[in-house]
């Protein structure tokens, strides 16, 4: 299959995506919907060349890859937890502590920190589009994010949690969880603390718990969302929760998503990586 | 006997404090956390929202109590919430507690509101069917809180409902302690007006919900 005709293909998968996304919001009533999504879901997994999100692993790669800021050097020498340049099963193992910073990081927040510490880059930018609006065809971070969950596909999500300070992550991030504030008095318990809930027609997954609900939620970021025709990350999903809750913008890579995220790996361990995936 | 209610009344006085320093210690690294994740959100949010971006992130007593104990307070708590909790309710000025439920309809389906992307000056929505069942015609309705089909049916359509309604949008936890449910009128949320829509929405017998 030439570029061209894969684009044309996945192009038209989009589209079908979109067009079903609609008729199933709209038309059909909830039990239909949900069926209809998990089927196409499914006919997307069969055929690995129709999940649009592979374009960003291919992306993400190039970048990886590429020689560039004040050291002119590539990411192939950042250490993502299992050595320098170690990619394979790295992210199965994030979020954890890393000794050059003296802090826990997640898969994004360690490749930033890597863009200015090896390769000297300015990552103001990449932080400000690190969420890709619509249409734009998806940004660094969501790249980069996608190659590297990637190579942990198939493993088994296995949290970190030996160190003090993987720990202490684990336990504000279970604080953050349960804590409810803002004018709506939301926590993350609100919407997901009970198992079989949706809002609107959207599942939820319950996370307050460790199983099965989070083992399929937690290690399928960054996935490509049908709703928004692109992939979104782990980074995104935390900072999109806190906006719903009417929270103000969270800093992106800041320690209380890591925290979160640390918390919400320890629910879903043993959950199988599957890098970017589909959801809705 | 004396002497072991001393002894009785000492520990329990202790086990709270002794709880409470525990928490403290993990609420200054909370704390800290917070003010690091969350920096100087007056200036990176929208400005004029109400209400402002830094007081959000500190919570309130009900915001406290509910979280510590994971939305199960002890029964005296329980109490406490429930007590502040009505005494917080405005009612209508003409006693009057079902609106227009067509415009209960359209702010039940409207989740807009106090988010950073919203328009600080628009009225928000009450976003009820996010959780709710409610008009049977409308089938995406999440299921975080009870059905409400047939509503003022199911309650006779009585005053005393009526009023129980209203009360309950305007401040849940008035009825259950560490409810879900924002708290619309309490909170700024929702208006008087706006709350009595909604209270029509469920409970007018003109309402396509008890239809």
């Amino acid at each position: 299959m030439t570029f061209r005709s894969l684009f044309g293909a996945l192009a038209m998968a989009a589209c079908a995506v979109t067009g079903h996304a609609l008729i199933a919001e709209r038309a059909l009533a909830q039990d239909d919907a949900a069926k209809g999504i998990e089927q196409y879901r499914k006919m997307m997994q069969d055929d690995p060349f129709a999940n649009p999100g592979l374009l960003y692993v291919d992306a993400g790669e190039a970048l990886w890859k590429e020689k560039r800021g004040t050291k002119n050097v590539s990411l192939e020498g950042c250490d993502m937890g299992k050595g320098p340049g170690v990619l394979e099963g790295a992210f199965a193992e994030l979020p954890r502590y890393f000794a050059d910073a003296d802090k826990v990081m997640d898969a994004e927040s360690r490749v930033i920190w890597c863009m200015e510490n090896l390769q000297g880059l300015d990552t103001k930018p990449i932080i400000k589009g690190a969420f890709s609006k619509r249409g734009k065809g998806g940004s660094e971070m969501e790249f980069l994010a996608s190659y590297i969950g990637s190579l942990s596909n198939g493993m088994k999500l296995k949290p970190q949690l030996s160190h003090p300070k993987e720990k202490q992550a684990y336990e504000l991030g279970e604080a953050l969880f349960y804590m409810r504030a803002g004018p709506h008095d939301f926590s993350c318990e609100t919407c997901h603390g009970v198992s079989g809930t949706r809002i609107r027609l959207q599942d939820l997954p319950d996370l307050h718990k460790a199983g099965v609900d989070a083992q399929k939620a937690i290690p399928t970021w960054p996935a490509y969302r049908v709703s928004t025709e692109s992939v979104k990350t782990m980074q995104h999903r935390m900072a999109d929760c806190y906006r719903q809750m009417r929270m103000p913008k969270v800093g992106f890579g800041s320690d209380a998503v890591t925290a979160l995220i640390t918390f919400l790996a320890k629910q879903a361990e043993g959950g199988e990586i599957n890098v970017p995936a589909l959801k809705r | 006997m004396k002497k072991i209610i001393i002894a009785a009344s000492v520990l329990a006085l202790s086990l709270p404090a002794a709880f409470a320093i525990a928490g403290e210690a993990s609420n200054e690294a909370l704390q800290k956390l917070i003010a690091s994740s969350w920096k100087d959100p007056n200036s990176k949010n929208p400005k004029g929202a109400k209400p402002d971006w830094a007081s959000r992130l500190t919570q309130d007593g009900l915001q406290k109590s509910c979280s510590t104990t994971r939305n199960s307070p002890d029964n005296a708590t329980a109490e406490r919430i429930k007590a502040d909790a009505k005494a917080s309710i405005v009612y209508p000025e003409d006693g009057k507690f079902l609106g227009d439920w067509k415009s209960g309809e359209k702010i039940a389906q409207n989740g807009r509101g106090l988010r950073y992307n919203d328009k600080v000056d628009a009225a928000s929505g009450g976003n009820c069917y996010a959780c709710h069942q409610i008009d049977k015609a409308e089938l995406a309705y999440g299921t975080i809180g009870p059905s409400l089909a047939s509503y003022g049916k199911l309650h006779d359509f009585t005053d005393a409902a009526n009023k129980a309604t209203y009360e309950k949008i305007y401040n849940s936890h008035a009825a259950i302690a560490c409810s879900n449910m924002p708290r619309f009128g309490t909170q700024g949320i929702l208006s008087i007006q706006q709350i009595k829509d909604v209270t029509a929405l469920l409970m007018s017998k003109d309402s396509p919900v008890n239809k």
